[in-house]
């Protein structure tokens, strides 16, 4: 049985234009326009034929970037605005938590403010008289309830709020990213509360950006991106089509500024190479025309899991024929800090010339560096260090891993335990 | 449109427990604090006493002495009607965070300004009647029992002037400061400061088509002149009426009700 049918649902938002804007009274009366304007003329379509169900007795996590629509679908499944198109079914009482707190007032006492709130979210008094001292020990504000709530700070609010919304005790919850307000014993005792209402088969329906919280605590995920499902099901599997996604809309970013590198100027080399902004300089007799990154896939990107195959490409143009010629890279965090330099004579290169063109293919079998987006250095020079072409950080790519570590590198690991310690949930 | 009335009527003690935080919330950090219910219509009256008795003492009606209790019977009702008006042109906007953000019939929320007036009313009658008590103004008994069908009639027509007005202003900005001043002029065509018979004969018809004179006239005539009610007829004509503005009332609000939360 379901407790949620949503079916081909769409919401079109009237957008104001200017003109619209300005449409009063007067106008719409002169204009006879009084029914138009207030018929979505220049609409915005922020659900376009969204069709799902939610099983009773699970949770469901919605994801998405923002302005993807995750919340105009809670307040439609919550009934606050009606879908243009489409149906919503919601089996059994309703609580959202969408904004907490709305409509206390702030002249009055918390206890009157509990009462008025949850009469709002459909308790009568007597059930919310039973639920009295569980609210506000739940929120933590024994010693404050009599108080006003305009003496309250924002988290005593926000509890409070909260308090009142999950004691409704809803056959169906709907939370908008509101987890993130409370200190973290606060947080803890929300999550222990969700997980009492799935115990005892309520459905929960929670919009996030934290994807961990959806991995940890939904039966299923569901992805809104422009208005449209993208991907719904089991939480690993949405979460990492999101992530891709995600990805890719951060690789196009870092495609973009490569257009903009600073024209080919020749500029001075600076006095420390470790303190110098991104820039480029060299007397230009020999020039590195390309940079590609190319994945484990063979294919050129800028984003790369954490252990992945790296190889670094670059096209190298001599004006005339170079006897001494020294290439190197570098790997800059975005913090400037280097996190591995080497070149063809640290490493031993005893010699190095260069005639025409040629490339220099630079492979790391295991880019093991912690997630994070990191600058690259590449050079062309002689010997004794003066360049031909050196770019100092124009180079971007980004290290994506599930794992969220401290730090910048990470040497491939394991973990051992004996004896009475007990693990589990590694991979 | 059934089915919500019938929700708005399970909110029943939401809308008693609001009117109550309304008037409770009001006066908190005010010295006098409920006192004003009372303080209020006081000043007002002095002002028109003033006017009346100092300023342009010929423009008093003849016959009605003392007039300052004649004048206070239009004006405590009008007093409930305006600030009533008033103050639900911008109770949805000003609510908006509720109608935005929790599912709630947003009707709730004129309906008790309407009803937090009718209590700062009914605050204004001892005043009142110890005044008719003070000048020993003859009552008759019987009339009284008038009194609250013509309040009710009064709620009616109120509550569903302010189901529009809240609906339109969300849309309408305007409806704000045209009421304003709708109401300035509706104040004085009505007979508060002035009784109905001095009128001019040709301007009494045009009254007559205000519903607020035959309520004001029904007020004086149950609570300062002697004599039998004689303007019954006329309150059940517009107690019906006030029924179908009501009803139209409620049918423009929940005919608007799903653009509020955008509107607002």
């Amino acid at each position: 049985m379901n407790a949620i049918e949503v079916r081909e649902v769409r919401k079109l938002y009237r957008r104001y234009s200017g003109r619209r804007q300005f449409a009063t009274l007067k106008s719409a009366f002169l204009r006879g326009s009084v029914l138009r304007d207030l018929r979505p003329d220049e609409a915005f379509e922020a659900l376009k034929n969204v069709s799902f169900d939610v099983p009773v007795g699970t949770t469901l996590g919605i994801i998405g970037c923002n302005g993807s629509g995750k919340s105009t679908l809670l307040k439609l499944i919550a009934g606050i605005g009606k879908p243009t198109a489409g149906t919503i079914s919601v089996a059994g009482r309703v609580s959202a938590l969408i904004e907490l707190g709305a409509g206390f007032h702030p002249e009055i006492s918390g206890r009157e403010n509990v009462y008025i709130n949850g009469m709002m979210l459909g308790l009568t008094k007597r059930e919310i008289a039973k639920r009295f001292d569980e609210i506000v020990s739940f929120a933590g504000l024994e010693d404050f309830i009599e108080a006003p709530v305009k003496t309250y700070s924002s988290g005593m609010y926000v509890r409070l709020g909260f308090a009142v919304a999950i004691n409704v005790e809803p056959d169906v919850l709907l939370v908008d990213e509101v987890l993130a307000v409370g200190d973290e014993a606060f947080t803890h005792k929300c999550l222990d509360r969700f997980a009492e209402l799935r115990r005892l088969g309520r459905t929960v329906v929670l919009v996030t950006h934290s994807l961990d919280l959806v991995t940890r605590f939904c039966d299923s995920a569901l992805w809104i991106d422009g208005g449209t499902v993208r991907a719904q099901g089991d939480p690993k599997r949405v979460i990492d089509a999101y992530l891709m996604d995600v990805a890719e809309g951060e690789n196009e970013a870092l495609e973009r500024p490569k257009s903009q590198r600073p024209a080919p100027g020749s500029q001075d080399a600076p006095a420390d190479m470790f303190q110098a902004a991104e820039g480029r300089w060299g007397s230009r007799e020999a020039e590195i025309t390309g940079v590609t990154f190319i994945g484990a896939g063979g294919s050129s990107t800028h984003l790369f899991q954490s252990g992945e195959a790296m190889e670094i490409r670059l096209q190298i143009r001599a004006r005339q024929p170079l006897p001494d010629v020294v290439i190197g890279v570098g790997i800059f965090s975005l913090e400037g800090v280097c996190c591995y330099g080497t070149n063809t004579q640290i490493e031993g290169a005893t010699g190095g010339a260069l005639s025409g063109e040629g490339e220099v293919r630079f492979s790391i079998d295991r880019l093991d560096l912690v997630e994070g987006t990191y600058k690259l250095d590449v050079a062309v020079h002689r010997e004794n260090g003066v360049p031909y072409d050196y770019h100092r950080l124009l180079h971007t790519f980004r290290v994506t891993s599930r794992v969220k570590e401290a730090g910048i590198y990470r040497p491939p690991h394991r973990w051992t335990f004996s004896g009475g310690i007990r693990v589990s949930g590694l991979p | 449109m059934l089915a919500n009335f019938r929700q708005l009527l399970r909110y029943r003690p939401l809308v008693l427990s609001l009117v109550s935080r309304e008037l409770s919330a009001r006066y908190r950090g005010s010295v006098l604090g409920f006192f004003w219910s009372f303080v209020n219509p006081l000043l007002l009256l002095l002002i028109y006493t003033f006017v009346f008795t100092a300023v342009l003492p010929g423009a008093r009606g003849s016959g009605l002495e003392p007039f300052s209790v004649f004048m206070f019977c239009g004006i405590l009702p009008w007093t409930w009607f305006s600030s009533s008006l008033l103050e639900s042109s911008t109770v949805l906007v000003s609510g908006g965070n509720l109608i935005k953000k929790v599912l709630f019939p947003a009707e709730v929320l004129p309906i008790v300004s309407v009803l937090a007036g009718l209590v700062h009313f009914c605050f204004g009658l001892p005043i009142l009647a110890a005044f008719l008590v003070y000048y020993r103004v003859p009552l008759v008994p019987s009339d009284l029992l008038w009194l609250p069908l013509i309040v009710l009639i009064q709620l009616v027509l109120t509550t569903g002037i302010a189901l529009i007005v809240s609906a339109l202003t969300v849309h309408f900005r305007d409806v704000r400061d045209l009421l304003a001043n709708l109401l300035t002029f509706w104040f004085f065509a009505t007979p508060i400061i002035y009784p109905l018979s001095q009128a001019p004969p040709r301007l009494q018809f045009a009254l007559g088509l205000n519903p607020f004179t035959h309520l004001a006239v029904s007020y004086q005539e149950v609570l300062f002149r002697a004599g039998p009610f004689t303007a019954w007829p006329r309150l059940l004509a517009v107690g019906g009426a006030s029924l179908v503005v009501c009803w139209v009332g409620y049918w423009v609000f929940d005919r608007l009700r799903d653009t509020l939360a955008e509107g607002i």
